[in-house]
């Protein structure tokens, strides 16, 4: 080979020159580099958390098991089997009896059933122990019946606070068990049939095998909700490890204490993940794509059909109608009442904070999330994939785990800033809006992702690499043709990571810097004075604001024929999946 | 040592290897390819040719080998240019157009640092070259699939790539709708002399579009040559057989040359030694069958194709043989007669793999 001719291959020409500068290997490198460094915020606290396992407080240990321990384990795993067994029995018994029957109002309460997702279990536990508990207008109307020592259910009881969250987080399982039998079991149970097999037997040989998985990924989901609260369960007495982690940090701002017994609820969560998984076995629900007719609903008549709707009737009332027509009771008497509503001038202020935190969070979170989704299409794919399932842990990991590490790394960082001189100010590791943002968004990172990952599923590969091959850079076609097919997904992300953030109670509560009061905090704590009447007006602006994603999802359950929109496959990808995000 | 020639290669593969875990998708491939010629990347598949294009492309990259195109090195191992600045331009099966973009819009995508009145006359004379004008103002979703597909095919062009890279264009439209625009898109590439380079799995669409075939098994190129060549002498029995139907038939040699069952066959065009790893290869128009009462053949089989029947027929040893006759002149099944090398076919040997 001579001279001239390696010249001639190696000599770019002015275009490709300018091309292959050094901002082209950066950008190269950037973003599998990007979407790594996320994943790594994400993981980094649980991290330091789990360390703490390794290297276990002997005395801490010691002196807690001497006290609250043993019953914090006991009520938490009753309060787990409990919950689980509630919402597995009431949901998939609601998505049978809505797929496999019709009778009058079966098509609404089909979607209205979900309202209680927007109903947080904190809102449903005070109304519930102010209504139904001892001093409650319905006990005392009890004891003037029958006598003050008549038999009443103890209400603020570990039953009491099975039955609040099995009415707020059924609808995981219904969601889930309705979406396995239109998609895999109508086919399957009217083989059953047309081979010989009763209803009965249909369902027990062939609905409830195919359903297992559903019901397994909506338990898990379920225990997951339980694990991670620590403000409803106190309104039942009911004394769980996250309550512990709560006291501790608190009661005594004790890190180290508060970090051994979290790595507890963190070893929660990882049992609740395994059992999730050994359940489900090796099938995977909601595998079949095409939209059938689903079950021929059989018709229910007369009394039958009448029982069918008071079913649906009562528990729509008691797990959403009846707690919010109490709360718009209490609200108005409240605003109309001589007094006026109390501290309405601080309730602006509090929704002012709570918009503040959830705006920043859906901002952050959704950016992130549009970054490591585009990564997917630009970078490696193997470092891609795995940064994205990373960055999506947070929501597996319950809001007392994710605060504690966050706190943890905080004062790690702390540490290290002071050795160089800088510290950081004091209350940044203890308790700064900087660290309760951080956590947020390291919590709700997963459901804006979700919804991102819908959108740009909707761009097939080959248009990225068409604009590719037309000479545009990848920053390029993010902006030019990424973004604008998948805005809707992106408005999806911030709806969804903004209402998850506003109803967020646990993390805010470990972590609010002093005087920080959100919506959330506010109900929290006059329903913890009892003051019933002033927490409706916050507690009801939480609802409204919840029921803007349970309204997209509604209308996917009312269209479900129709093909998936981005925004309607990412609410059902956030609520239906939420354990595929499970590690 | 030579680089005098008058025309440069568009695109020079040399020695191009690449392995995905265990599978190796493509093995030790080469061949260049001419300042204006397009070629069809034919083979079954999972046989290495999307990756081929795609390698080509610079979405994949070489293990081994080079890769230049026009002249310049994209690929050879450590360096590696994107798909970006290769200045290639592609069209998928299912055209990929950009949904929220006109189709002008979609057109003036890739042509870059241009005054809005050079994009502009760009987009005309390319909606005039794929036969579009008055289609710019529209959205894609308000297309056919053949006119989406022009669409496509525009807005790859409309940059000037120094190479189209088509990866089966064609396989989602209808049969009629198939063959106009394989006209319309030779036609494009004609007029604006862009070279091109074209996967399909269908034989006949490669056959009737390639200036030349490139036949793939196993990552690796079993032959190379122009339509006639590759359908009439392949360069062994597994080209043969993908082609098109065929009759491979062992042959014995003896003093008067290679025979077959059906006869001697002429073996002197070909080059190739008469061995026992040598098969007679036969058309079903190198068939021919007579009807005759006393006749040891007798037919199996009959399929009605149009302007042409094909019989599928048994030959007194058990062994069958498809021939292919007239529609004036149908036979049916069970019909005896004999089977003879059509007068004036040639036959070829190939190779047995």
């Amino acid at each position: 080979m001579t001279t001239p001719e390696v010249t001639h291959e190696l000599v770019p020409t002015a275009r490709e020159r300018v091309h292959l500068g050094i901002g082209d290997q950066v950008s190269r490198l950037g973003w599998p580099s990007a979407s790594l460094l996320f994943a790594a915020l994400v993981v980094i606290p649980v991290l330091f958390l789990a360390t703490s396992l390794l290297r276990p407080n002997a005395e801490v240990w010691r002196q807690q098991w001497d006290t609250r321990l043993p019953g914090q384990i006991v009520s938490t795993l009753v309060l787990l089997v409990g919950v689980s067994l509630g919402t597995v029995l009431l949901g998939s018994g609601l998505a049978w009896l809505l797929s496999a029957y019709t009778f009058p109002g079966a098509r609404l309460f089909g979607w209205l059933l979900i309202a209680p997702l927007a109903m947080p279990s904190y809102v449903l536990g005070f109304v519930t122990v102010s209504v139904v508990g001892f001093t409650g207008p319905i006990q005392g109307w009890w004891r003037n019946q029958f006598g003050a020592d008549a038999w009443f259910p103890d209400t603020e009881s570990m039953g009491g606070a099975i039955a609040v969250f099995t009415l707020v987080l059924y609808p995981y399982v219904y969601l889930l068990a309705r979406a396995a039998l239109r998609d895999q079991a109508h086919g399957a149970y009217d083989v059953a049939r047309s081979l010989g097999a009763g209803p009965i037997e249909a369902a027990r040989r062939i609905v409830l095998p195919l359903l297992r998985p559903a019901l397994a990924a909506g338990a898990g989901v379920v225990m997951m909700e339980t694990l991670t609260d620590f403000a409803t369960v106190q309104y039942f007495g009911v004394d769980t490890v996250s309550v512990g982690v709560f006291r501790i940090w608190r009661g005594t701002f004790d890190r180290d204490a508060a970090s051994e017994i979290a790595t507890l609820v963190l070893a929660f969560a990882l049992m609740i993940i395994g059992l999730e998984r050994v359940l489900r076995g090796r099938a995977r629900y909601g595998t079949a794509a095409g939209a059938d007719a689903g079950f021929a609903p059989q018709r229910l008549r007369g009394s039958r059909a009448a029982i069918a709707t008071t079913v649906c009737l009562a528990v729509l009332t008691l797990s959403f109608l009846a707690p919010v027509a109490q709360l718009v009771w209490w609200a108005t008497s409240e605003a109309v009442g001589p007094r006026g509503t109390p501290l309405f001038s601080r309730f602006l202020g509090y929704l002012q904070h709570s918009l503040l935190l959830a705006g920043v969070t859906a901002i952050v979170c959704t950016a992130i999330a549009v970054v490591v989704t585009n990564a997917s299409r630009f970078g490696q794919p193997r470092i891609t994939r795995l940064a994205a399932r990373l960055t999506a842990v947070g929501y597996a990991v319950p809001g007392p785990v994710v605060a504690i590490g966050v706190l943890l790394m905080l004062v790690a960082v702390d540490g290290l800033l002071g050795h160089l001189g800088t510290g950081l100010p004091g209350v940044i590791a203890t308790g700064s809006f900087l660290g309760l943002a951080y956590a947020y968004v390291v919590r709700f990172l997963a459901p804006g992702l979700n919804a991102t990952e819908a959108g740009l599923g909707q761009v097939s590969e080959e248009v990225t690499i068409s604009a590719r091959s037309l000479g545009a850079r990848p920053m390029e076609i993010v902006r030019s043709v990424h973004l604008p097919l998948s805005r809707t997904s992106i408005v999806t992300a911030l709806v969804l990571v903004a209402v998850d953030a506003l109803k967020e109670l646990p993390i805010v509560l470990l972590l609010r810097p002093f005087g920080f009061d959100t919506l959330s905090v506010w109900t929290y704590l006059l329903a913890s004075e009892s003051r019933y009447e002033q927490a409706a007006l916050p507690a009801l602006a939480i609802i409204v604001v919840a029921l803007v994603p349970v309204g997209l999802l509604s209308r996917q359950l009312r269209m479900s024929s129709a093909p998936e929109g981005p925004a309607e496959a990412a609410t059902i990808g956030t609520w239906g999946g939420r354990t595929d995000e499970f590690v | 040592m030579s680089s005098s020639d008058a025309a440069p290669s568009a695109l020079v593969v040399d020695n191009v290897t690449k392995r995905f875990g265990n599978v190796l998708a493509l093995d030790d491939v080469s061949f260049s390819l001419g300042a204006t010629e397009l070629l069809a990347l034919v083979g079954p598949s999972g046989c290495g040719k999307s990756t081929l294009l795609r390698t080509i492309a610079g979405l994949v990259r070489a293990d081994h080998g080079r890769l230049r195109l026009g002249g310049l090195v994209v690929d050879d191992g450590t360096r590696h240019v994107p798909p970006e600045h290769r200045r290639i331009g592609l069209v998928f099966q299912d055209h990929a157009l950009f949904p929220h973009l006109r189709v002008a819009e979609n057109i003036a995508f890739g042509v870059r640092d241009a005054s809005r009145r050079d994009t502009n006359g760009r987009v005309a004379e390319m909606l005039e070259v794929v036969d579009l004008v008055g289609y710019g103002e529209r959205f894609p979703h308000e297309l056919s699939g053949g006119e989406r597909q022009r669409v496509a095919l525009a807005r790859a062009l409309a940059p000037r790539p120094a190479l189209m890279l088509l990866d089966e264009p064609f396989a989602s439209l209808d049969s009629n709708l198939r063959s106009q625009l394989r006209a319309s898109v030779t036609a494009a590439l004609e007029i604006t002399g862009t070279p091109g380079v074209f996967v399909t799995h269908d034989q006949e669409e490669a056959l009737a579009t390639g200036d030349r075939i490139a036949v793939m098994r196993s990552g690796r190129i079993e032959q190379l040559a122009d339509p006639v060549s590759v359908y009439h002498s392949p360069a062994n029995s597994f080209v043969a057989r993908f082609m098109g139907e065929v009759n491979l038939l062992p042959i014995t040699s003896d003093a008067g040359g290679a025979r077959t069952l059906l006869g001697p066959v002429d073996t002197t065009d070909v080059g190739r030694d008469v061995s026992s790893e040598m098969q007679a290869m036969l058309r079903p128009d190198d068939v021919t069958f007579t009807e005759s009462a006393v006749g040891g053949a007798c037919i199996v089989g009959a399929e009605f194709r149009g302007t042409t029947w094909g019989y599928r027929i048994e030959l007194p040893g058990g062994i069958q043989v498809l021939a292919s006759g007239s529609h004036l002149h149908p036979f049916s099944v069970g019909m005896r007669g004999e089977v003879t090398l059509t007068p004036g076919h040639w036959q070829v040997l190939v190779p047995i793999t």
